[in-house]
């Protein structure tokens, strides 16, 4: 899924601070299930602006508005007469539904309340790990089902570099080295051979280097 | 191996000579002073001189140019190139253009990450790896052709190397990754600083029953001591470094004003043991922003004169 984060509540004070009268729109599916824009996540950062500009003497009026996806034009549909109410929208929704929603709406300015993180994996309750970068061209055959594109810092993808301590990256000692995963990936398979292929350099076209992209399914085109 | 236009280095190596090479650091500014002074303390100590890229991900003068200005001054230059600041276009651009100024030797690196520098909000590129890049200088040197095939009027005929640290993590992988890094292409390595000789001889052992050592020169790394803090901080603190406890105590066991000379006779140790090892084909002296002490080591080590 998508994860994201709320931004601090002083960023998202300042991005609306020009509005009157302010639409929160939440999103129901990827930042709902990683707590960064779904309907509880409205209503709590509504309570909190409202108090906030009440302690600062700045009158705002907030509605609050949850949608099942942003990236739809079907429930967007569903927030037009709330947007249309509003001096502007903040979106809690990741980066693509704040675009979605504002190709809609031409005249009301849609404002960005999350910053959209990575595309990841809830690794358990409140952790969420980048796991896909969304190259275009999935290699994950090779590298034991452990992407190094994404999960090396340096996206090596020959083998280790000479930096990583106990199976922790030199980068963060947080995060897992993805060559200490691949190679224990590869060992448990029997495939540690692999290791020993020379992997020619990536093709990047595919992915966002190539410009943006577009998928068309021209078996569901109506 | 053969470059058909060797430089000293290759020279060398590829006649059974024991090779010494040091490392300089190009200024934060845009000094040619600099560079030529830490090449004068190094001229004719030394058969090459590695020219850093933008070490440690901080913003220095570039390694073609400082490299240019070594060879000048009739030092041979190994210039270092790291995959992080530039994608595969420009790495190719630098070294046709890095040999049509007269380099010969590359030294093919990833490059610290951004993180650690003096920048990391800069975005990397890693557009290719450490590997990719090695293959990539010898298709240029030995079909003649760029990445995208395409024949080079003059190919850059370059003498390749790249790193290898038999300390890092996990220590089963390293000679695979050694094996790797010559079948793409590489001449001779230089190894990360040694200090924990039991290990690098282990590698060693595994290199030569692999027939490693006969398909490429293997450089030792060396770097002086100046002090038990620097031994401890060096274990510590840098990725991939293994300063046994043995030595520290050694460092922190002599007089402050002592320690510097403590340092250099574990220095000259090391190369004496390194120097009887099967397949070690020379040393690579990085003496972190201190020239001075090359001479010395070299001097002291009887590795002079130099051919």
């Amino acid at each position: 899924m998508i994860v994201g984060e709320q931004k601090p509540i002083e960023e998202i004070k300042e991005i609306v601070a020009p509005y009157k009268n302010i639409l929160i729109l939440g999103c129901g599916t990827c930042v709902k299930t990683c707590f960064a824009g779904g309907e509880d996540e409205v209503a709590v950062l509504t309570s909190a602006l409202r108090l906030a500009f009440k302690k600062d003497g700045h009158k705002i009026n907030i509605e609050e508005h949850t949608v099942e996806r942003q990236c739809e034009d079907e429930f967007i549909h569903e927030a037009a007469e709330a947007v249309a109410r509003n001096d502007a929208t903040l979106s809690l929704a990741c980066g693509a539904g704040v675009q979605a929603v504002a190709r809609r709406f031409v005249k009301a300015p849609i404002l960005p309340g999350v910053n959209t993180t990575f595309m990841g994996v809830l690794e358990k309750q409140g952790l969420f790990t980048e796991e896909c970068s969304g190259c275009g061209n999935c290699e994950l055959d090779i590298f034991g089902a452990v992407c190094p594109f994404t999960r090396c810092a340096k996206k090596l993808l020959n083998g280790p570099c000479g930096g990583s301590q106990e199976g922790k990256c030199e980068v963060n000692s947080e995060t897992d080295c993805a060559w200490h995963l691949i190679i224990e990936r590869l060992t448990a398979l029997g495939q540690l051979d692999n290791l020993r292929t020379y992997i020619s350099p990536k093709n990047w076209s595919p992915s966002l280097s190539g410009g943006p992209r577009k998928l068309v399914r021209e078996d569901q085109v109506i | 191996m053969s470059t058909q236009s060797p430089g000293r280095l290759e020279k060398i190596l590829s006649s059974g000579g024991f090779a010494v090479t040091a490392e300089c650091g190009p200024p934060r500014g845009a000094s040619a002073d600099v560079v030529r002074k830490k090449g004068e303390l190094l001229k004719g100590l030394v058969d090459a001189v590695n020219v850093t890229d933008n070490q440690t991900a901080i913003v220095r003068m570039s390694s073609i140019s400082a490299s240019t200005h070594l060879l000048q001054m009739g030092l041979e230059p190994v210039m270092q190139m790291v995959t992080r600041d530039r994608n595969r276009i420009a790495l190719q651009s630098d070294i046709l253009g890095a040999y049509s100024l007269g380099i010969r030797n590359i030294l093919c690196l990833t490059g610290d990450h951004q993180s650690f520098g003096s920048q990391p909000d800069a975005m990397n590129v890693f557009d290719i790896d450490s590997m990719n890049l090695i293959r990539m200088v010898l298709t240029m040197r030995s079909e003649g052709r760029d990445m995208s095939g395409f024949e080079l009027n003059v190919p850059p005929r370059m003498f390749i190397g790249a790193a290898a640290n038999p300390f890092a993590d996990p220590f089963e992988y390293r000679v695979i990754r050694l094996a790797k890094k010559i079948d793409a292409g590489a001449d001779f390595i230089q190894t990360q600083c040694v200090y924990n000789m039991d290990r690098f001889k282990e590698w060693m052992r595994l290199a030569r029953e692999e027939g490693l050592t006969e398909k490429v020169h293997i450089l030792a790394g060396i770097t002086p001591l100046k002090s038990a803090g620097m031994a401890r901080y060096m274990d510590r603190r840098v990725a991939g470094m293994d300063v046994p406890e043995a030595i520290i105590k050694r460092m922190a066991g002599v007089a402050k004003d002592q320690a510097i000379e403590e340092g250099l006779k574990i220095c000259l140790e090391t190369i004496a043991e390194l120097r009887e090892v099967d397949g070690v084909h020379g040393i690579h002296i990085m003496a972190i922003e201190w020239e001075e002490i090359v001479g010395r080591i070299v001097e002291e080590a009887g590795l002079l004169p130099r051919p």
